[in-house]
């Protein structure tokens, strides 16, 4: 029996979702004309007004938001609202450049986490579990957004933050959770790390909700079996509020985007044409219920597709697939694009560890790739030759999904850093 | 009548080797024979010890990933053409060797041959139809 928060809204009809959609987005555009002189400005810039955008099939005229706008406006040209409105201020966990901080009322905050109980509810969370929450708390979003979400539902919730895994299971332990918060690869190190101190069959998990960071199909069996868990994917950007833009449901097959909040397009991140439905391309949302940072237009850099398959769960959002890599985190080698996630879905299917980093340079003018894999047991033979022959499989498995050679380096167990936020899986060391 | 030798996978990576044998000392685990089969990157640790239980619980212990093999210890004559009498049996018989290394020698004139097969009776029924008779673990001072 399929659960939801807000059923009418998560099962409505495409009609009264394009209605709210048509609506909301006709006064968030005048919204943002009164109040932010920024992208005024690129509106005029293209001739328009308010008045040229009269529901959604008229959102493709209005012009795009990028990350650069966002540091180029930073801290404040992209607010609709004073200050004085505004209760919380969260931050990218961007390694890169200036980070990017968005502005919530409370308004802003209630239906964030809105839509994060929707996603613990959909993992078949109730008022009767226990959510472990060991996103960061602080400036990124992961802990914040899932806590009030776990308020919502009503779960016993555990602000863990991330980090002291020892403490982590103690806690799992002594106080069974039942629905466990994080980074999929520190959910990956927390069951790897349970299994080795014996701790396996003292975890009452049922559930788990990972963000934040890529992670392939194979990833998430794993994680299942390890835990004996469920593994839900759950997708934000800080820059729209944070966790809970979209969730997977039961299925399992792509997330459900929260279209009564934001309206998503895909485009050809090439030319900015919108591409139609089931079309390969980069993800761009329109918030349309935030009123201190309103974006329209928001470019993610994330490559999926949109499917408007009716769900065995009943819901009725438009889904989004995992997204397939990122348009900035794509490494472009010998010409060639290449994603981590690839790399990562081979690997699990030729039988190593998600623990794995991949070293980008550049030799005497042409690029090399080397993929850097933690041996396992399985794997392991007294025999060099046959150590060697699967070395060569994988390196032909490799090939095969990249198109290009991969050096395959074999190391030591642990040897390769466990993250505890986001992992850290690509080493660039080009100098270009 | 087989010996459990102890195969580590070796990052080649300095002080890999000697992380292994301070752990050992440090177990007053002694060491039978070693060799390392390598590539450029990376390389298998063969070991034979006095205590293999105690040695694999050890370097498992210390996290490094290994694998108990069966393999037999041949007591060779420790003067030339020692070797070649005990390999000419084996080809005579077909015997296909997997590899085969040395081990320390036991002050006794002799020298032992270790050898990893696919197929252990054949290689013991080939061995003592050339009068030769593998070595046990008791020999060679294994528990």
């Amino acid at each position: 029996m399929e659960r939801y928060y807000q059923q009418e809204i998560e099962c409505a009809s495409r009609e009264q979702i394009l209605a709210w959609q048509n609506e909301r987005l006709v006064r968030q555009v005048q919204n943002v004309w009164d109040n932010v002189p920024y992208y005024r400005k690129k509106m005029e810039e293209k001739g328009l007004t308010p008045k040229d955008v009269r529901g959604v099939e008229d959102l493709y005229k209005l012009p795009f938001l990028t990350k650069d706008d966002l540091r180029e406006a930073y801290p404040y040209g992209l607010m609709a609202r004073p200050l004085k409105d505004c209760v919380r201020i969260q931050s990218t966990s961007g390694t890169t450049g200036k980070r990017v901080v968005a502005f919530y009322t409370q308004h802003d905050i209630d239906l964030w986490d809105d839509c994060c109980a929707r996603a613990i509810v959909a993992a078949g969370g109730t008022n009767e579990d226990v959510c472990h929450v060991c996103y960061g708390y602080g400036l990124f979003t992961g802990g914040p957004g899932l806590n009030g979400g776990s308020h919502k539902v009503g779960c016993l919730t555990l602000p863990m933050s991330s980090g002291n895994t020892d403490r982590q299971l103690q806690f799992m332990v002594d106080l069974e959770s039942t629905i466990l918060c994080c980074t999929p690869s520190y959910a990956a190190y927390l069951a790897e790390s349970a299994i080795e101190r014996g701790l396996r069959d003292k975890i009452k998990l049922k559930a788990g909700i990972f963000g934040a960071e890529a992670w392939s199909e194979e990833m998430r069996q794993d994680i299942q079996n390890k835990l004996g868990i469920k593994a839900y994917d759950i997708y934000g950007l800080t820059e729209l509020s944070g966790p809970g833009v979209s969730f997977e449901c039961s299925e399992q097959t792509g997330m459900h985007i929260n279209e009564d909040h934001f309206i998503a397009e895909i485009i050809d991140p090439n030319t900015g044409e919108v591409l139609p439905e089931g079309s390969k391309g980069e993800l761009v949302f329109t918030s349309i219920t935030k009123e201190a940072f309103p974006l329209l237009r928001y470019r993610t850099r994330d490559i999926c597709v949109l499917s408007r398959k009716p769900c065995s769960c009943g819901r009725t959002h438009v889904k989004m697939s995992k997204p397939m890599g990122r348009s900035d985190d794509m490494l472009i080698i010998k010409g060639v694009n290449v994603f981590p996630s690839q790399i990562e879905t081979v690997l699990l299917a030729q039988g190593y560890a998600a623990n794995y980093q991949i070293l980008v340079d550049r030799v005497n003018n042409s690029d090399t790739l080397e993929v850097q894999v933690e041996m396992t047991p399985e794997m392991f033979s007294d025999q060099l030759s046959q150590v060697a022959e699967r070395e060569k499989q994988l390196v032909n498995a490799l090939k095969a999904m990249l198109g290009i050679y991969a050096k395959v380096r074999l190391v030591a167990p642990k040897s390769i850093q466990r993250s505890e936020g986001k992992a850290v899986r690509v080493i660039d060391k080009r100098k270009i | 009548m087989t010996i459990h030798q102890i195969s580590v996978f070796l990052e080649n990576r300095a002080g890999q080797l000697a992380q292994i044998t301070t752990a050992l000392a440090e177990e007053n685990i002694d060491l039978r024979a070693i060799n390392i089969a390598e590539t450029s990157d990376y390389g298998v640790l063969r070991l034979i010890a006095d205590q293999p239980q105690k040695a694999a619980s050890t370097l498992l212990e210390k996290g490094f990933i290994l694998s108990m093999t069966p393999v037999i210890a041949v007591s060779v004559p420790d003067a030339p053409g020692g070797l070649a009498r005990v390999l000419e049996v084996l080809a005579a018989a077909a015997v296909d060797v997997e590899y085969m290394y040395s081990a320390f020698g036991q002050g006794d004139g002799k020298a032992y041959m270790i050898f990893r097969v696919t197929d252990i009776d054949k290689l013991v029924q080939a061995l003592q139809g050339g009068g030769i008779q593998p070595v046990t673990g008791e020999e060679m001072g294994i528990h």
